[in-house]
């Protein structure tokens, strides 16, 4: 099955329906398939074996996916804020490809790699002029890969993850309602088109018949802006967009925010004061926290409406900590904690989330990254409590090893946090010749404090923590290395400790 | 009936993608389905005819099959004669 499928039913369904909004331009569901299936011809002539994507978001994307699907060729959006030798070499890694968008940078980086390349004004007309008149085309059944994209690489190179349109498809029908929009629906799209969630927006607002409202570039004003001016009902953000939006609503940028149903988020950590603030901020709107990866075709464990409000009015501790909870699994998605040596843990027990269910792919190009029974290792690390919630700890790779001990990144910046001077903090291993791993930490004093002491800050972790925790360096730094979706570059902050 | 395949029925407009399936006959207004439409319609059968609805997922008890139906029609779905049934999930929040 083909996603192209999930275009094609909104088109039966809702041909005239706004489909998606972007920089004023407007497309029903109708044009969007002719678009795509105009793609189609364009990718079979062109000879690409990928489409790529270099461009911020529009409705190019959607008409690439789509296209891309129909000739079964998979559609590899690229991050247009890599550096050019990075960007070159994964350019490299999908030669020869129809490459979308910023023509003077590919021309100029990978002239040499056999690319077609249009820009994004050059593509949307010539797929338009080149729908095909009938329906006697011959698509491609979509037993194949849909989309590649290349993960972020916070930790090593990007490797090439591979989602096949039936782990796409696994995870929309799943998950999402055929035609469950109102008319009036809107979702604002914000992440970056390379971006799992990105990819996963459009496909599950055009199977909802719900309009995409495109923000290319985020900035608070705008994103206020538009939630008025497109009186938008459903909203995603990364927690940094959050902390911003709240900002400038706190600063008296003026908004009208009455048709804001649904704030969805992900991406990254959120901040407990931030999430409570959005709360009170946001009374009638329902925020659900969604947890997933690439890997996975995006969402696996959410948070929802109810459990947010429950545990914000909650006494009992237990519940009240789910607001930091990724929540429970989707009902089509099975999850399990292990310990190190892939034994299944009870509840409470904290090890690595392996995931399991039609969605997930757990496929790179090179390899499958897949175990027996078809789970997926995701390397992140967290436990589930005894009501199936489950709590995000970091990266299984971030665990320092101290003198055999394993340290959780987290637990080491939760109590680094409570002190009123420190705005951002992040532990991660320096090398030791005494314990192998020793702790490092980075850390941003906040504006208009004192830098506390060295001595201080071991007292305080000393007090709420064991003495195995206290760190071997420490460095104060400006602010922290985080990507563009709010994920915090630990590599990164290594770096700038091992100096 | 392999998954991904796309069946016509014989009887009205309904058209259904196979998600899962076993040996039996997929039917459609009490005639087989397809993936070829016949040039004259056969009539419907009275006790298939409730209609199909667009978007929605027909499953028989076993849970062996699962079609999703991609166009609406006014027969209705069975396997070898009994009667599928819509798979209702509770609604999930928009996530993304």
């Amino acid at each position: 099955m083909n996603i192209a499928l999930l275009l094609e039913m909104a088109a039966e369904a809702a041909p005239d329906r706004i489909g998606v909004v972007c920089d004023g331009k407007r497309w029903t569901y109708a044009e969007l398939l002719s678009a795509a299936r105009g793609a189609f011809e364009l990718i079979e002539q062109s000879g690409a074996q990928y489409v790529a994507l270099l461009d911020e978001s529009s409705e190019a994307a959607v008409i690439a996916l789509f296209g891309a699907a129909l000739a079964g060729v998979p559609y590899c959006p690229l991050n247009y804020r890599l550096a050019d030798a990075d960007l070159a070499a994964l350019l490299g890694r999908i030669a020869p490809a129809l490459v979308i968008g910023d023509e003077e940078r590919v021309t100029r980086i990978a002239g040499d790699q056999g690319h077609t390349v249009l820009r994004r004004e050059e593509f949307t007309l010539k797929v338009q002029e080149l729908v095909p008149e009938g329906e006697d085309r011959a698509y491609d059944p979509g037993e194949g890969i849909a989309v590649q994209l290349f993960t972020s690489g916070t930790t090593a190179a990007p490797k090439a993850a591979i989602l096949r349109h039936s782990n796409l498809l696994g995870y929309i029908l799943g998950a999402v309602e055929f035609a469950s929009a109102d008319e009036d629906d809107a979702a604002l799209v914000v992440v970056p088109p390379y971006h799992i969630a990105g990819i996963s927006a459009l496909m599950s607002s055009i199977y909802a018949n719900r309009r995409i409202v495109m923000l290319p570039s985020f900035s608070p004003e705008a994103w206020l802006g538009l939630v008025g001016d497109e009186s938008v009902t459903n909203a995603f953000v990364v927690p940094t967009m959050l902390t911003r939006i709240i900002a400038a609503l706190d600063g008296g940028t003026a908004a009208d925010l009455t048709s804001l149903r649904s704030i969805a988020y992900g991406g990254g950590k959120m901040p407990l004061e931030v999430i409570q603030r959005a709360l009170d901020l946001f009374p009638e709107t329902g925020f659900t926290n969604a947890y997933g990866l690439t890997e996975t075709s995006s969402t696996v464990a959410l948070l929802g409406p109810e459990d947010h409000r429950a545990a914000l009015a909650s006494d009992d501790p237990k519940v009240r900590a789910r607001l930091t909870s990724a929540g429970q699994p989707l009902p089509t998605v099975e999850i399990e904690i292990r310990d190190e040596d892939g034994k299944t843990l009870p509840a409470g027990e904290a090890g690595e989330i392996y995931v399991r269910g039609d969605q997930v792919s757990g496929e790179y190009k090179e390899k499958s990254a897949l175990v027996e029974g078809g789970w997926f290792p995701t390397r992140d690390a967290g436990f589930m409590d005894e009501d199936g919630y489950l709590f995000l700890s970091g990266r299984a790779d971030d665990v320092i090893v101290r003198g055999g001990e394993n340290i959780s990144p987290g637990e080491i910046e939760d109590v680094l946090l409570t002190h009123a001077a420190i705005a951002d903090a992040c532990a991660c291993a320096v090398p030791s010749v005494e314990w192998g791993e020793g702790i490092g930490l980075a850390i941003v004093v906040r504006d208009g404090h004192e830098q506390p002491g060295e001595d201080e800050l071991k007292e305080l972790i000393r007090a709420r923590l064991r003495s195995s925790r206290l760190p071997d360096r420490i460095s104060f730094v400006t602010e922290l290395p985080y990507n563009e979706m709010g994920k915090l570059l630990r590599r990164e902050v290594k770096k700038i400790l091992a100096d | 009936m392999k998954p991904g395949t796309r069946l016509k029925s014989a009887t009205c407009d309904t058209e259904v993608m196979v998600i899962r399936s076993g040996d039996g006959t997929i039917e459609c207004g009490g005639a087989a389905m397809a993936e070829a439409k016949p040039a004259d319609l056969l009539p419907l059968a009275t006790d298939f005819s409730a209609g199909t609805l667009m978007g929605k997922r027909y499953v028989d008890a076993d849970n062996a099959y699962e079609l999703l139906c991609v166009k609406p029609g006014k027969g209705s779905l069975s396997v070898d004669g009994v009667a599928l049934v819509t798979k209702d999930a509770k609604p999930l929040p928009a996530s993304d």
